[in-house]
């Protein structure tokens, strides 16, 4: 989606509201567990994995791989390109390819996080480095 | 050993009221007969407005609501509800107008805050699984335009579908991208609908006049993110769910003379059959080409009301018109040019949500008594 596209404002609440606090500062965060180790994303205060509730925030390197995406060509809003991302911490994540020739884009191709705003805290979208 | 349920869906023509009179008629019986009650995210204020507006008195109910395979998962939990005693006679009904009014809104849950803003719809969270596909097995757009080629085929003998024109490959693929790489003709029908099903005892069932059809197995499963570890868009809780209804119904892939597949979106039906066990993960590009699926010429008859892809898809939700057709032609009620000889086992099948985020399956196995 182009910049002229409002997204919408992150709600938040009591699980989630120190990921959108830092997201304000450029970090895009991750959880995970520290009784099975296991990284996650979206966070969540219970382990998705072995349900506990020993889980503490990690902030993600922001770069990853393209695992796929679909250019979407028939949108009021002009075409955009949706699609997940692998972190390197593991977690993929489902965002926006942004600031790049969406015509481009391939599987396996090298991404960053870019945060972009809203009326309230910025999102985690992503770019190609390559 | 298989699990012989002693229930019938008897009733499987189409409905275009949330009343279903002709359901009930079809069946040889009446409101005051049904005891059960089934619906899901379509019906006007959920389960209690509808039993009340129907002016229903039930002691049996479910709303479950996992998008298109509602009603898929609904004639299973009908099944395990007769099987205990809870009800005799469930009514399961689908209506819907997402073409002249609005379709029910999609439920969301913790993942608002973390999806919603890229725009997912279902054509490009179905082109995400259909790109991942062809990355890992080559699979081809002109592959994917033959499950609308078989479509369009058995459409043409159908008057009430949307789209009866028989189409090509080269239909299929010239037609506008909609979202990479899914094109115009890969995409379903959006149209208005309904449908309804009666579910019942062997007993109530034997003594009503109409071909007997029994659900010999059922499975159903969910898939999701799950937290984004080891993520696998090529393959769909179909996977999960087709073993377990054809363990219960102690039969195979092969056995199935007719499949109803769901098909929002050719890929959906590729995937699905690959994960059914109709072919091996990653061959179903294979399976479906040069008509394998169209009634008279392939292997293996599917859709043969036209689907979802050319007849309808009622409320944006295809799973009661899988189970509607598989009924058919168990009952040899199926067109006679897209009939198939000697029906006696079929599968009716289905993926609800959004197959690239987080979806359910549901497999029903039936076969004609």
């Amino acid at each position: 989606m182009d910049s002229t596209v409002k997204y919408p404002k992150p709600q938040g609440n009591p699980e989630t509201n120190h990921f959108w606090e830092q997201a304000g500062k450029g970090k895009l965060l991750i959880k995970r567990c520290t009784a099975c180790g296991e990284p996650h994303y979206f966070p969540r205060a219970l382990c998705p994995f072995c349900f506990s509730d020993k889980t503490v925030w990690e902030e993600s390197s922001g770069e990853g791989e393209i695992y796929t995406f679909s250019l979407m060509r028939k949108s009021a809003e002009g075409p955009y390109a949706i699609g997940y991302v692998t972190l390197k911490e593991g977690p993929s994540l489902l965002t926006n390819f942004v600031d790049c020739d969406m015509t481009k884009l391939k599987i396996g191709q090298k991404v960053k996080v870019v945060f972009k705003p809203t009326g309230g805290a910025p999102l985690p979208f992503f770019t190609p480095i390559e | 050993m298989s699990i012989r349920r002693g229930m019938h869906p008897t009733n499987p023509r189409h409905s275009y009221t949330p009343k279903s009179p002709r359901g009930l008629e079809d069946a040889g019986l009446t409101k005051a007969d049904v005891d059960g009650y089934f619906c899901a995210g379509d019906a006007p204020g959920g389960v209690m407005a509808m039993t009340d507006y129907l002016g229903l008195k039930v002691r049996h109910f479910d709303s479950t609501d996992t998008g298109g395979c509602s009603y898929l998962v609904h004639l299973g939990h009908a099944a395990e509800a007769i099987a205990a005693g809870k009800c005799s006679v469930a009514l399961i009904t689908l209506a819907g107008k997402p073409r002249t009014g609005t379709p029910p809104p999609r439920a969301t849950g913790a993942e608002l805050d973390f999806e919603a803003a890229y725009g997912a719809t279902t054509h490009n969270i179905y082109g995400m699984c259909a790109m991942r596909h062809m990355h890992e097995y080559g699979t081809t757009s002109e592959q994917l335009a033959w499950i609308k080629v078989a479509a369009s085929h058995h459409a043409q003998y159908n008057p009430h579908a949307m789209l009866r024109d028989v189409v090509t490959v080269e239909d299929v693929i010239n037609s506008p991208m909609i979202s990479d790489p899914l094109h115009r003709m890969d995409c379903c029908v959006v149209t208005d609908g309904g449908g309804a099903l009666i579910v019942t005892t062997e007993s109530i069932a034997r003594s009503l006049k109409k071909p007997l059809v029994r659900m010999i197995g059922h499975g159903e499963a969910i898939k999701g993110p799950r937290g984004g570890k080891d993520i696998d868009l090529t393959y769909s809780a179909g996977l999960w769910s087709g073993p377990r209804a054809f363990e219960e119904a102690g039969v195979t892939p092969k056995d199935m003379k007719y499949a109803s597949i769901y098909d929002s979106f050719t890929i959906t039906v590729l995937m699905q059959l690959e994960d059914l066990g109709f072919c091996k993960k990653g061959e179903g590009g294979k399976f479906v080409a040069d008509g394998n699926l169209i009634s008279g010429v392939g292997k293996l008859p599917f859709n043969t009301d036209g689907g979802g892809l050319c007849n309808n898809h009622p409320v944006n939700r295809g799973g009661m018109t899988k189970i509607i057709e598989a009924v058919r032609q168990l009952r040899g009620e199926a067109h006679p040019k897209v009939q198939v000889p000697n029906c006696d086992l079929a599968i009716a099948h289905g993926t609800g949500g959004l197959l690239g985020v987080r979806h359910a399956a549901s497999t029903c196995i039936l076969e004609r008594v």
